[in-house]
């Protein structure tokens, strides 16, 4: 069980900003977890369909897209951030 | 002293320039950024990821700690909607002497930039859009990887 954020226009297409999920084992990194939320279709599909749009963090900390996800608690997904 | 804040309320630069002058540097520097109107922009709306966000702009107050001799570091963000004009975000740091003050405050800015996670929308009229980022940032970022 992995708590799973979603920010900025990925938050608005998903249409909820948290959930939990039980990802398959065979899922093993943020590419493949981004695969697995887009194959549901609808707004998961039109928020993850393009990962180079997409940045991620395992618990608070960016990570790129191929780090394993086996031992987060939190992960979260969002466009390139554009602050300050 | 690191002071880093992340907040829906206006920032008052005159406290916490008055905080930066008490450190015991002999120099302060300052950087504030402005919410632009950008061709019609009536509001920009931060959204951030909280706790994560405090964490990024600490570990860029502790590396800049690191890298410069600094008597003090503030980091501020502003978050929520805000009206062109209004200021969005304040780093100021103080030192010894100028240089380490005025660097530090630049590292500070330009790695904010491209490492915390925030994210812009602008309204125009009826239409709402998310930020997309700069090239330009990613190398005024770089500049300070070594």
């Amino acid at each position: 069980m992995v708590d799973l954020l979603y920010f900025a226009w990925v938050r608005e297409s998903i249409g909820i900003g948290h959930e939990c999920a039980t990802p398959p084992a065979e899922v093993a990194d943020v590419a493949g977890l981004i695969d697995w939320l887009a194959a549901r279709g609808g707004g998961y599909a039109e928020a993850l369909g393009d990962k180079t749009r997409l940045r991620a963090a395992i618990d608070q900390l960016f990570v790129p897209l191929d780090a394993p996800i086996a031992e987060a608690r939190e992960i979260a997904l969002f466009p390139p951030v554009t602050g300050g | 002293m690191i002071r880093v804040l992340v907040s829906e309320a206006a920032i008052d630069v005159a406290t916490e320039l008055d905080a930066l002058e008490c450190a015991g540097g002999g120099a302060v520097a300052t950087f504030t950024g402005l919410v632009r109107d950008d061709s019609g922009v009536k509001e920009l709306f931060l959204e951030h990821y909280p706790d994560a966000t405090e964490k990024a702009l600490g570990d860029l107050a502790a590396e800049a700690a690191q890298r410069w001799s600094l008597a003090a570091t503030t980091v501020i963000h502003r978050v929520g909607a805000m009206a062109p004009g209004e200021r969005i975000v304040f780093v100021g740091t103080a030192a010894a002497h100028r240089a380490a003050a005025l660097e530090a405050c630049a590292f500070l800015i330009d790695r904010l930039k491209t490492d915390a996670p925030f994210w812009k929308r602008e309204t125009r009229g009826q239409d709402a859009r998310w930020v997309g980022e700069r090239d330009s940032d990613h190398h005024a970022a770089d500049r300070w990887k070594q």
